[in-house]
């Protein structure tokens, strides 16, 4: 069911982990939340990582985006190691070469729609890039409600400035975790849209950890996780593709 | 239900260990009171009890006649009415009693006794059932004197030493014949009690062959009541009062009463200050925990809790946590009167020995405090436990603060706040007494009408330090938008701060004025370099005037004399001065007239002239003491203050128609100013005497000031207790705030803000709060300040606000500094939080 990578996709590694496993717990209670996995993460491409609860998969975007200390192997973020790194690096990494979109709890209530997209500069103390910031805008379609605050916006547009923020401080990589699942399948086709159209026209490096078969049809790969480990993989998916393998894996579940 | 409520108290030990301790703090400051002032009053009552062991019935001379009027009459107690009382049937003997201010210098020459704690006697016969002597004989003669064992103990004195003490001004240095111990109040207070013989006693109390009182013994068999009606039928009603010695240590004992009444109410009003602000914590900390436990409550209500039962879990878990307070309180309070006790005598006032006295009054208070203040407290967060819907136990959001409507609240503020100003404003426009009650509503209308205020004012004034903030970058901005966010909350804690700080600035603003304005009449008015008084400001002896006049170096010299007369009918003490030298030792602002002072020309202060209708060149009658009059002329008046006022009148004039010449205190110039050598040449041509107090304008202005640190430095202590209450405030609202944001501290920390700053903003949003109470208490506290002083200015023409920069400054640094301490955990659990599980949306 594999597909080889399209001819002139770019080759270079964006994110890369090396046999990473991460056991919680010891004797009776240890439990292996991944499971020596190894998966790259190409520049410039939109890779949805997929996988039943518990198959481990937002355990993997964390311990990749340096949110979580991983137990063994290695995980690289363009050439830095992040199993070497101290929390205060750690943080300065995910500040300068990451952007994060959350299922929720996305925005500061206190601050407008403007300044939360610039708050990773402002955390850095670097001035935002007024002509990319302004094309970020207007790619998400926030001009004319930058000023109001996340009370004063809808959910859709709520998530639509958590794109635009962490589009604009031009991350290496960009890890969304089930971006869509607080929203309506209309403003979630939109945010989907604008993360697709951020790598086919701007070629960011996106990762998203989603259970929705429509939204993996938007990545360009789906990375399949169960049980800790990377069970599978596909390229070009469509909701249907995607929808039939995870169909497989439940009926192997069920009969193993 | 209350099991429940049980176990949730033992669930949130951490958050709830703060409101037991501001509860705590206030209980203990209730007990502690309590206690102190019950030991106290018990100990004194005791003590004075015994003190009246040896009277049955006192008596004592009247000195009003029986048209209440006092000048001239002297009603002495004589040999022969001694006599008469100790053979009225049923008495059993008769004591003379006869005593005053007595100086007795230690061994480098410094007073033992206090200043007014000085006291002499007499020692009746060759044994005084009064004073049991511990060693050596009955005093004879003005060349012995017994020394109470205190004081010789104190001083090192033993039998046969020297001793130097001063009655009215000349030095005695009699040998010391015996030593007794006594339960005199006044020398358990830390006072000294010197005894002579009675007939040197009364020759240095200038009452030669008569007594100040006479006490009675009752045969036994005689009541004390037969025995004062035997009394009050032989002696002469109108000159002597009977009063029996059961009478006597009843009044004594409610004259304790009464003193130590004001003490406690002084005391219970700075515990209600801390329990005030400790109401605001009690709030909060339950708001908090309904608020957390949002799903729990709910769930009981969705399983069929009714809204009653969920409140009266809140209010049962109230109860538990003020139990434990109250108890812990009470414990510590019984600490806290004790040490209060050693704490005094360390001040210099020793208070006599006794048991702690813990009455069931104490314990119920505590307990009652304690237990109430709690309930009451969360009462509001209870109510607003029973309002969660049932659904709340399904949705996975936090219930949301509802933001209601600051207008009612900021109208009803504003008029608050508005009537306060008005009243205070009016209050300083009249007169000085008239004027304290409505002050006092002024006042507390005022802190009410910010108090509901401060959620409106934290907006600008929070905003007003944007500037600096943002100096801290996003951490800055964060922290200050952070404040702000919830502005009852921010205005709670706050407010807690401000009312500490209100009190201290506008004690310290008014102390501070006060100061300076007497500071400023000690040196102002007095050209004098030194003023000669009698240690307990009584009265001294004309011979200190005449020997200061005469001593080496000594350019001009005047005793204030003391006249008593008689002008329009109305009793007025005339100041007799030293007519030609007055004028060098004062300096006296002239308003009419010329100063003036010899032969018939006397001198008026600005308010008697005003009172009599006097202008310059008015003609008046004084009526003396013995009996004569004298036409006098206004030669001038002259703009008088608290230390120098009145009629002054030659000596020359005065003096020929005094009984016994006595002078509050001596004007003194010297050739070369005031300098050491100046004052021990003073000093030893006043013959080194103990009881002689010799002052130049610095120890003048060192006293008062003294008098002042004293004062404010107690007031700070007692006002430190309701800043530690309002610390544990800041502490529990940055918990709330910290617990309330930790999804969006998640999130700030995955986007790359690190520990550091996350740290910083929970500081910086402390430190906004604390210094926003802190600048509303210090503003309050200088208008507070303002107002009473433009009280006190009408009675002081010297008075003005002096504003103690530098002691605001230190305040503002400590209202920084509690932010800052508060901060520390509330700022480290921040740092510490669990990234993931903070950003995880269930």
């Amino acid at each position: 069911m594999t597909t080889t990578p399209t001819a002139g996709r770019t080759t270079a590694v964006a994110a890369r982990a090396t046999e990473l496993s991460k056991i919680y717990g010891q004797g009776e209670t240890r439990v292996v939340a991944l499971d020596r996995v190894s998966v790259d993460f190409r520049q410039a491409e939109f890779t949805a990582i997929m996988g039943p609860s518990g198959s481990g998969k937002s355990t993997l975007m964390h311990c990749v985006a340096g949110l979580d200390t991983f137990s063994s192997g290695s995980v690289r973020i363009g050439d830095t190691e992040l199993g070497s790194l101290k929390d205060k690096q750690l943080t300065k990494l995910r500040r300068d070469k990451i952007g994060f979109i959350f299922q929720a709890f996305n925005l500061l209530p206190t601050l407008t729609a403007l300044e939360n997209i610039t708050l990773p500069m402002d955390i850095a103390g670097r001035k935002a890039d007024k002509a990319w910031l302004d094309q970020v805008i207007q790619m998400v379609g926030l001009s004319g409600r930058l000023s109001h605050r996340p009370s004063q916006l809808s959910g859709g547009q709520q998530q639509r400035v958590a794109v635009a923020r962490a589009l604009a401080s031009k991350p290496e990589i960009i890890f969304g975790d089930e971006p869509t699942g607080n929203l309506d399948s209309r403003s979630g086709a939109e945010v989907l849209g604008f993360l697709r159209n951020s790598v086919r026209e701007l070629g960011q490096t996106v990762v998203m950890v989603t259970h929705d078969p429509v939204a993996a049809a938007y990545a360009d790969r789906v990375v399949f996780l169960a049980d800790g480990r990377v069970v599978d993989e596909m390229y070009a998916p469509t909701a249907d593709s995607v929808l039939d393998l995870m169909k497989q894996f439940d009926a192997k579940g069920r009969t193993s | 239900m209350f099991r429940t409520a049980l176990r949730n108290v033992l669930a949130h030990k951490a958050r709830l260990l703060m409101t037991v301790l501001a509860v705590m703090l206030g209980v203990a400051f209730v007990s502690g009171t309590l206690v102190f002032t019950n030991t106290i009053s018990d100990a004194y009552q005791k003590s004075s009890a015994k003190g009246f062991d040896q009277v049955d019935v006192a008596v004592r001379p009247t000195y009003q006649d029986s048209k209440g009027d006092t000048v001239g009459r002297t009603a002495e107690l004589t040999r022969a009415m001694l006599d008469k009382a100790g053979k009225v049937p049923g008495a059993a003997s008769a004591t003379g009693v006869v005593g005053g201010f007595t100086a007795v210098a230690d061994q480098d020459g410094k007073l033992v006794g206090g200043d007014w704690q000085s006291t002499g006697g007499n020692y009746w016969g060759t044994k005084d059932a009064r004073y049991p002597l511990v060693s050596g004989h009955a005093p004879h003669g003005r060349g012995e004197v017994l020394l109470d064992s205190r004081t010789a103990e104190r001083a090192g004195y033993k039998v046969g030493d020297t001793v130097r003490l001063s009655v009215d001004g000349p030095v005695l240095t009699p040998t010391v014949s015996g030593i007794f111990t006594t339960d005199d109040g006044n020398v358990a207070a830390g006072g000294s009690l010197a005894l002579f013989d009675t007939p040197t006693a009364q020759a240095l109390f200038g009452k030669k062959g008569a007594y100040d009182e006479i006490d009675v013994k009752a045969a036994p068999g005689t009541s004390q009541s037969a025995l004062k009606a035997a009394l009050d039928k032989a002696l002469p009603s109108h000159l002597v009062e009977t009063t029996t010695g059961k009478q006597l240590a009843d009044d004594q004992a409610k004259q304790i009463a009464d003193s130590m009444s004001g003490l406690k109410q002084a005391l219970l009003v700075f515990a209600g200050i801390a329990l005030f602000v400790g109401t605001f914590i009690i709030a909060n900390t339950f708001t908090m925990l309904v608020a957390q436990r949002t799903r729990e409550l709910a769930l009981l209500r969705a399983v069929g809790a009714s809204r009653r039962q969920v409140t009266r879990s809140v209010l049962a878990e109230a109860f538990a946590v003020g139990a434990v307070a109250g108890v812990t309180g009470l414990a510590a309070g019984i600490g806290i009167g004790a040490g209060l006790r050693t704490l005094l005598g360390s001040f210099g006032a020793s208070v006599p020995d006794g048991p702690l006295v813990i009455s069931p009054g104490t314990v119920v208070a505590a307990l009652a405090v304690g237990i109430l203040i709690t309930m009451l407290a969360a009462w509001l967060p209870g109510r607003r436990a029973a309002k969660i819907p049932p659904v709340a136990a399904m949705s996975s959001v936090h219930a949301k603060a509802t933001a209601k409507s600051l207008v009612l609240r900021n109208t009803l503020g504003a008029l608050c706040a508005a009537a306060g100003v008005a009243v205070v404003l009016v209050a300083t426009s009249m007169d000085a007494t008239a004027a304290q009650g409505p002050m006092g509503i002024g006042a507390v209308l005022l802190i009410t009408g910010v108090f509901i205020l401060t959620p409106l004012l934290s907006r600008p004034l929070i905003a007003a330090a944007a500037p600096v903030m943002r100096a801290f970058g996003v951490s800055g901005k964060l922290a200050r938008q952070n404040s702000v966010r919830n502005p009852r909350r921010t205005a709670a804690t706050a407010s807690a701060l401000m009312i500490g700080l209100t009190l201290i600035t506008g004690m310290t603003v008014m102390a501070g004025s006060l100061q300076t304005a007497i500071d400023k009449m000690a040196s102002s008015a007095i050209r004098a370099d030194y003023v000669v008084s009698m240690a307990d400001h009584g009265p001294l002896s004309p011979e200190v005037a005449k020997k200061a006049a005469a001593a080496d170096g000594v350019t001009a010299s005047s005793p204030l004399r003391n006249g008593e007369s008689r002008i329009d009918g109305e009793t007025e003490f005339l100041t007799g001065v030293d007519g030609a030298s007055i004028g060098k030792l004062t300096d006296l602002k002239v308003d009419e007239g010329s100063f003036t002072v010899g032969g018939s020309q006397v001198v008026v202060d600005k308010d008697r002239a005003k009172e009599y209708g006097w202008t310059s060149g008015s003609h008046f009658t004084a009526h003396f003491e013995d009996g004569k009059a004298r036409r006098l002329t206004v030669a001038g008046i002259y703009e008088g203050n608290d230390m120098i006022n009145g009629i002054m009148i030659d000596n020359k004039v005065l003096t020929p128609h005094l009984k016994a010449p006595a002078d509050m205190q001596v004007m003194v110039k010297t050739a070369d100013g005031a300098s050491d050598a100046a004052k021990d040449k003073l000093t030893k041509a006043l013959g080194l005497n103990p009881a002689i107090k010799i002052q130049d304008k610095q120890d003048i202005s060192d006293g008062i000031a003294k008098m002042f640190t004293t004062m404010l430095n107690m007031l700070y202590g007692l006002l430190g207790m309701a800043v530690i209450v309002a610390v544990l405030g800041v502490i529990n609202t940055l918990a709330m705030s910290v617990f309330e944001r930790s999804q969006e501290i998640g999130m700030l920390r995955a986007i790359g803000l690190d520990r550091k700053a996350v740290k910083r903003m929970v500081r910086l949003e402390s430190l906004v709060i604390s210094l926003f109470g802190g600048v509303l208490g210090i503003g309050l506290g200088v208008f507070f300040g303002w107002a009473a002083g433009q009280l006190l200015g009408t009675k002081m023409p010297t008075y003005e606000l002096v504003l103690p920069w530098g002691r605001m400054a230190v305040f503002l640094l400590l209202a920084g500094l509690v932010g800052v301490l508060a901060a520390l955990w509330p700022a480290r659990r921040a740092a510490r939080l669990n990234m993931l599980a903070a950003i995880k949306s269930e």
